[in-house]
């Protein structure tokens, strides 16, 4: 199982901010490919992955990375903070 | 001690105190502020900031411990806030301290730099109407160029 989460938008767009899911998608961009035929929240929410970051076990990654051993995948658009 | 992340409010001058207070050999101290900006319009009533509790820690923690590093500082600290927040309330600030002013200024624009486009914080802006997403800017995001590459 893996933790998902979301934020921002994108928390708002999906209608939760955290979920478990059984995947065995072998990367971050396939694990989103899988969710996309879900609902149409999800379509919605990745409908732009250039406008997306992702963080793997609490660490910046990227779409490409691989999900092997990852426990925590989380979905936000870019930050603004300070 | 030197990165906080906290809903309360925090006392600007009490903090720039305490800061310089316990870096006894510095001879700069430079501290910054974020405060809630209002709209154009004027009608901001609140803004929210939402972060990602356990990742925020880590990153701000790494981004501060590579700023004193890089710039051989005394120290640095980031208060960073989350939550609701007024109008003009202070959302957080960075301190650092050195022996001259130039490493003092320089890390706290690096810091600022990688807080604003690295950290996982999120705004909102609410108002009577309605609420909206503060969109990153570009001019953010080529403000770390600067840093990157110039080891």
């Amino acid at each position: 199982m893996i933790d998902l989460l979301y934020f921002a938008w994108v928390r708002e767009r999906i209608g939760l901010p955290k979920e478990q899911v059984e995947s065995s998608a072998a990367t971050v961009a396939e694990l989103v490919a899988e969710l996309k035929t879900r609902e149409p929240r999800y379509e919605a929410a990745f409908a732009d992955l250039s406008a997306l970051r992702v963080a793997l076990d609490q660490e910046l990654s990227d779409f490409d990375a691989p999900l092997e051993g990852v426990r925590e995948v989380a979905f936000f658009p870019p930050m603004t903070g300070g | 001690m030197g990165t906080r992340i906290q809903a309360d409010a925090f006392d600007l001058g009490a903090e720039a105190n305490a800061f310089a207070a316990a870096h006894p050999g510095a001879g700069a101290v430079v501290t910054f502020t974020g405060l809630v900006r209002d709209l154009a319009s004027g009608d901001l009533q609140a803004m929210e900031i939402e972060h990602y509790p356990g990742m925020t820690e880590k990153a701000v923690e790494a981004y501060r411990a590579e700023a004193v590093a890089r710039f051989d500082l005394a120290g640095a600290w980031v208060i960073h806030r989350y939550g609701p927040l007024k109008p003009h309330e202070p959302i957080m600030m960075v301190a650092t301290a050195a022996r001259h002013r130039a490493d003092a200024f320089a890390a706290a624009e690096y810091l600022m730099d990688w807080l604003k486009s690295r950290a996982p914080f999120w705004k909102k802006e609410i108002t009577a109407r309605d609420s909206a997403w503060v969109e990153a800017r570009a001019a953010d995001e080529d403000a770390l160029a600067r840093w990157q590459g110039a080891d």
